[in-house]
């Protein structure tokens, strides 16, 4: 496709928290210093900024990329924000891919960031406006229905135990207790926790799904002339995908998520990715419910149609499994700042492939690993491969 | 990083610092009004609520029939313009049982709501609605329903039309 190799080079974030004190800028300032200290790069050599935020209602600013973009380095130079409601954190690194591949720029900073805090005093109610206002609103829906009536859909047409999709939550709960980020981590947390956590739309229950909160992250891409002067550890883009399904989600079956294997096969085709299984070392899947990691692998092609249980039940998911999935905690565990919370995986997959994730850090020398995110109105499949 | 750097920035807060006046922070009730035009497929469907009709839309190239209504058929693309009445009766696709507003207030007796395949649209072709009239505990995938129109007098041309959805009495 004539298209310039793509590295990593840099990452950053901030702690995810329920509260920041910190503004949005703020936070987006905090995770974008760390990614050019990660790199030894200044502002003057970035040649463009991407940002990721999700909804503005959350900030109650419209046009709220441009209200970010001090904190992002932005001024005075080619800017753009991106937003595919909780897909954007995978997003928003293609954006800033398809900038260095096209051969427009050499260095670009990606930033995302989310403040959701600021929806006082919960995001719950910000969500209400994502529903068409015409045919949905008036039933008063919350977000955790779309949630409920999916998970209810998946477990009973493969006849999946509760237990099974527990699994999810308390692995990924426990992974992140070694993330110095994280809002949720927990050792200790079991299935019976989570079983036993209060029923907020069954199937749904409160550890089932992940947390409201602040935070950024940001990273910088390089094109290969550069990152190989900058360092010699830099972490290639090998493939990028993304899909969009109708919006009109109750007329397909919500039990597979076929706009993610579009967005999948579409990366995978890039990457040179033939078996996927074999070839992707770490899955850094959408997880902003337990039930969704799952689905999520299956549409990635990484487990058979309602088997994505079973490798955690055989430990493939863990850790030190064959195929470890969200070793960074996901969304579950380090927390749920949308935009920025799939920008995380993307420097999870970064840190963990140049062997610089401590306590998390997967063993083997992993070679590839794969990050998806996913959102919209139950739509967009986001997906990037990263190798060494 | 992340490995030698365990003192990220972010400062939590809770919620007492804003009860406590422990932090400034500055409050504002932000309202927005609107009025949506209900368009050309979503009105036809509406006029049809007041008739007590639930009305989907067929696509001659593709031969689906989808509810509720549109004007372009999302797979092939060609226009969508002939209305057909659907059943009053369906299948329910899939429930939850909600014990949580959309404003986060609990309650005790959920809330339910379904994706109900309509009787007369294509396979797997459904609306968003509620469930009532019928034992949270026995409600279950598969089930047959019906829709509890509002009386002919007190209809708006709204999905609110609909009351909710509730068993058909099994014989």
């Amino acid at each position: 496709m004539g298209l310039r190799k793509v590295a990593v080079v840099g990452a950053g974030m901030t702690k995810f928290v329920r509260r920041a004190q910190e503004t949005a800028k703020e936070l987006s300032y905090q995770a974008t210093h760390m990614a050019l200290q990660s790199c030894e790069l200044s502002m003057d050599d970035v040649e463009a900024v991407c940002l990721g935020t999700a909804p503005d209602s959350f900030d109650g600013i419209h046009m709220n990329g441009e209200y970010l973009s001090d904190g992002a380095g932005a001024w005075r130079k080619p800017y753009m924000r991106s937003y595919v409601g909780g897909g954007t954190g995978v997003f928003v690194p293609i954006q800033g891919w398809y900038h260095v591949a096209s051969g427009l720029f050499d260095v670009v900073l990606v930033v995302a960031e989310e403040k959701m805090s600021s929806y006082y005093p919960h995001a719950q109610a910000a969500f209400l406006t994502i529903f068409d206002h015409t045919t949905e609103r008036p039933l008063k829906p919350n977000l955790l229905w779309i949630f409920a009536l999916e998970m209810n859909r998946y477990m009973s047409a493969y006849g999946i135990a509760k237990e099974d999709i527990a699994r999810v939550s308390v692995q990924h709960k426990r992974n992140a207790a070694d993330h110095p980020a994280a809002l949720l981590g927990d050792a200790d947390i079991t299935v019976e926790d989570v079983l036993n956590s209060e029923v907020l739309a069954w199937p749904v229950q409160r550890f089932d799904v992940s947390p409201v909160s602040d935070g950024a992250v940001a990273i910088v891409l390089a094109a290969e002339h550069v990152a190989k002067r900058i360092t010699d550890k830099p972490v290639w883009i090998e493939g990028v995908g993304w899909s969009l399904d109708t919006a009109h989600w109750t007329n397909r079956d919500l039990v597979y998520p076929r706009y993610v294997e579009y967005a999948a096969r579409m990366a995978y085709e890039m990457a040179g990715v033939k078996e996927p299984r074999k070839e992707i070392h770490i899955a850094e899947p959408y997880d902003p419910f337990d039930y969704k990691a799952l689905h999520h692998l299956e549409g990635l092609q990484l487990a058979e149609r309602g088997q994505a249980p079973q490798l955690y039940i055989d430990g493939v998911a863990a850790r030190d499994g064959d195929m470890p999935v969200c070793p960074s905690g996901g969304l579950l565990g380090v927390g749920n700042p949308i935009a920025a919370a799939g920008l995380m995986k993307i420097a999870e997959l970064f840190w963990q492939l140049r062997g610089e994730a401590g306590a998390r850090q997967v063993p083997g020398q992993p070679r590839r690993g794969l990050a998806q995110a996913w959102g919209d109105l139950m739509q967009v499949g986001t997906v990037v491969i990263m190798g060494r | 990083m992340t490995a030698n750097n365990q003192n990220l920035p972010g400062t939590p807060l809770s919620e007492k610092d804003f009860e406590e006046g422990n932090i400034l922070f500055n409050y504002d009730d932000l309202r927005g009004d609107f009025a949506w035009d209900t368009g050309v497929a979503i009105g036809s469907y509406l006029q049809g609520f007041k008739d007590g009709v639930i009305l989907g839309a067929r696509c001659s190239t593709c031969r689906k029939i989808v509810v509720p209504p549109r004007t372009v058929c999302e797979w092939c693309f060609h226009p969508m313009d002939e209305y057909v009445p659907l059943q009053n009766t369906g299948t329910v696709n899939t429930f939850s049982l909600c014990y949580v507003t959309w404003d986060v207030q609990r309650i005790t007796e959920p809330e339910i709501p379904a994706v109900i395949e309509i009787d007369g649209a294509s396979s797997l072709h459904g609306i968003m609605h509620l469930l009532s009239e019928v034992d949270p505990q026995k409600v279950h995938i598969g089930m047959r329903v019906q829709a509890v129109w509002k009386p002919v007098d007190e209809r708006q041309g709204a999905v609110t039309d609909i009351l909710y959805f509730k068993p058909i009495e099994e014989v």
